[in-house]
């Protein structure tokens, strides 16, 4: 099947990413930034299927979007405090923090600009049909060690954070 | 247009298809499909939980209260739109928005036939559950921007108990996907043929139940059926119904997190809860249940008995017209009961209309996928309302208990041990 | 304007820049771990990108990044509720004692 209207999709999807992430740090009110966060990453899952790569888009969108961010707003909503949107929302090394972030994106342009040549033009496009199996392989005979730590630093963080949020222990 | 109209001649989805228009026929179809389908179920829940209660539900509206949704939809869009005073005006707008687009998402991907689905992603039962989850977020919206403790306590609980049959559901769902990789074909008779992997795709499930001649439901008994019970039941905690609906039900928290909604939002709710509750019935139909295949497509092969099962559609229709037609003569023999009289005639004879259509050869061979699905949909649907009648609601501590301590291992255990029966 | 590569490392490194400056410039924590939840995106972003060149270890990669997230995300607002409970605030630097 062939890829249909590419750079427009390319283009809004983007384009939706990084206004929504302007708006996750600029908004007052942390629902809003929540709410933002979630147009950022239902837009980077459309750009990873762009990408071929389907499997990681479903994961994106049940763990991300369907599990973090719901963490996010159960918290917010817990703690939510309305003076806290009315004082001020930058601390007072903004300016250092602005030029630390200027810096990076100048040492990102000089590295894109100069290593443009290992960027090759045509990509290899992987069969997507079987993209869920093989990824599924990877995982269990590459990848088997790390799998198994994963789950168990899930299991860590899981105990550490009821523990830490419990009234009592 | 010629090549709009090759697409017919072709045995793919228009998704894998690229034939964009027939897409958006698809998507329309599908719309108005669910639609009426919402509006039947509505005047189908009133009336099968009062004769369950022993009384006779909506009776006035039409004739038997058949115009019953026509006219609670006229009133909810008529209804004036408040916004309570503090409430967080954008946020409030969006919350029906998502839980109605994610509600109708889910259904890119249902395979009412090998061909009928909108498109087959490789990642189809993945795709639906992510989707799910999504309307927890509308939930969450709703309850805080109400601005009111009501519709906040309700909404925290109900996306808690949401996202804890979330994970009970997946196990279940991951166990019916494992036995389409385990068909028994492989070396020594363990596991599949070398090339035979498993499949995340809704089609391609539902064909792997044509291929191994059973539907997972019955497959390795009684895992089959615990897997099928385990979803069945975290489906009705996952959409809020009885009798888990403790977040939304009327004499405890005052309707929960759509308190603050009236008229058209509040509609749009209930639009969501309905076609949310299609969906996770579809899969539970397409994942176990066999999707499109008719009853014993292997035992009862061959053509007479296609030709014997091929007239269900009719019939049904037949059987509906009947009991129409019947109660139109058992009406009242009053001057006022005219108009009524005439209107369940019609509509009987409208049914019997439909009947006849689908007893022509060409109609009756290609609804055949259609048809048993929306019949094993629609059995599901019937058990959502037995549930209503029959059972109390849980307390909120025992819905969490259940779904943490009871459900989530009893789903990893049946995971575990169909992997082994398989391998075995 | 056929798309390539660098066209997405260019969006990651602006989700990057951006989650940087959520991150060194608010004073609400819970903003601060959203902006880490962004720059974690943009990582996955680069790491899928590249692995449409070079093979399918980035997509698995990309996976364990967004599990470590998911645990991180879980720890980090467990840690700000205990914090909550002592002090009632979550601005960072209002956060400044060893002891209460």
């Amino acid at each position: 099947m062939n890829p249909v209207a590419t750079p427009f999709f390319f283009y809004a999807l983007s384009g939706v990413a990084v206004l929504s992430a302007i708006a996750v740090i600029m908004r007052r009110n942390p629902v809003h930034s929540a709410i933002a966060l979630i147009f950022t990453l239902l837009s980077l899952a459309g750009l990873y299927l762009m990408l071929y790569a389907p499997f990681v888009a479903g994961v994106q969108i049940i763990l991300y979007v369907g599990g973090i961010v719901v963490l996010f707003l159960f918290v917010i909503m817990l703690i939510n405090i309305d003076r806290m949107e009315r004082e001020y929302q930058f601390n007072k090394q903004w300016l250092v923090g602005l030029v630390a972030a200027a810096v990076l994106g100048a040492l990102f342009v000089a590295v894109y600009v100069k290593g443009q040549s290992i960027f090759p033009h045509n990509a290899v496009r992987f069969p997507e049909e079987l993209n869920t199996q093989q990824v599924g392989k990877m995982l269990y005979v590459d990848y088997l060690l790390p799998f198994e730590i994963a789950s168990l630093l899930l299991l860590v963080a899981i105990v550490g954070a009821v523990v830490m949020a419990k009234k009592r222990i | 247009m010629n090549d709009f109209l090759n697409y017919l001649n072709s045995n793919l989805t228009p998704g894998q298809a690229g034939a964009y228009l027939w897409v958006v026929i698809y998507i329309l179809i599908i719309f108005a499909a669910v639609s009426a389908a919402v509006i039947a179920m509505n005047w189908l829940e009133r009336k099968i939980l009062a004769h369950m209660q022993v009384r006779l539900g909506p009776m006035r509206v039409g004739p038997h209260g058949l115009l019953q949704p026509f006219a609670d939809a006229l009133k909810l869009l008529l209804k004036e739109d408040i916004i309570p005073e503090g409430a967080d005006k954008l946020v409030f707008w969006m919350a029906p928005v998502v839980v109605v687009i994610t509600a109708f998402t889910t259904y890119i991907v249902i395979p009412f036939g090998p061909t009928h689905a909108v498109t087959d992603m490789n990642i189809g039962i993945l795709f639906m559950l992510g989707v799910a989850s999504l309307g927890t977020l509308g939930i969450i919206m709703a309850g805080w921007a109400s601005n009111s403790h009501y519709p906040l306590l309700g909404s925290l609980r109900s996306s808690a108990q949401m996202v804890s049959y979330e994970v009970a559901m997946g196990m279940a769902v991951v166990s019916a996907v494992l036995m389409t990789s385990l068909s028994g074909t492989g070396p020594y008779g363990i596991g599949s043929a070398s090339g035979a992997v498993g499949t995340l795709s809704m089609i391609e499930i539902v064909k792997a139940q044509a291929d191994q001649h059973v539907w997972f439901v019955f497959k390795f008994f009684p895992l089959g059926f615990a897997a099928f019970g385990i979803f069945a039941i975290a489906m009705v905690a996952e959409t809020n119904r009885a009798p888990f609906d403790l977040p939304e039900a009327e004499s405890e928290l005052t309707a929960g997190f759509h308190t603050e909604y009236s008229g058209f939002r509040w509609s749009l709710f209930f639009l969501a809860e309905y076609a949310a509750m299609i969906a996770v019935s579809a899969i539970a139909v397409a994942l176990w249940l066999g999707g499109w295949l008719r009853p014993f497509p292997h035992w009862l092969s061959g053509d007479a008995w296609d030709t014997a099962f091929s007239f269900f559609p009719a019939l049904t229709f037949f059987i509906l017209a009947g009991m129409t037609l019947r109660t139109t003569i058992r009406m009242p023999k009053h001057p006022y009961f005219k108009i009524q009289k005439t209107g369940l005639g019609v509509f009987g004879l409208a049914l019997g209309g439909i009947g006849l259509v689908l007893l022509v050869p060409p109609v009756r061979d290609r609804i055949q996928d259609i048809y048993w699905f929306s019949i094993k949909v629609a059995a599901f649907m019937y058990l959502y309302i037995w549930y209503r009648g029959t059972f109390p609601r849980y307390r909120f501590d025992q819905l969490m208990k259940l779904g943490w301590k009871f459900m989530i291992p009893a789903g990893i255990g049946v995971l575990i041990v169909t992997a082994l029966v398989g391998v075995l | 304007m056929e798309i390539t590569t660098l066209h997405y490392l260019v969006v990651a490194a602006a989700l990057f820049i951006i989650g940087t400056i959520g991150v060194l410039t608010r004073r609400n924590v819970v903003i601060i771990l959203m902006s880490i939840e962004l720059i974690l995106n943009a990582v996955n972003l680069n790491l899928v990108a590249f692995s449409r060149l070079y093979g399918l270890h980035g997509q698995v990669f990309s996976i364990f990044v967004i599990t470590d997230a998911a645990a991180e995300a879980a720890v980090g607002l467990g840690i700000l509720i205990a914090f909550f409970r002592n002090k009632e605030t979550i601005n960072a630097d209002e956060i400044d004692l060893l002891k209460f």
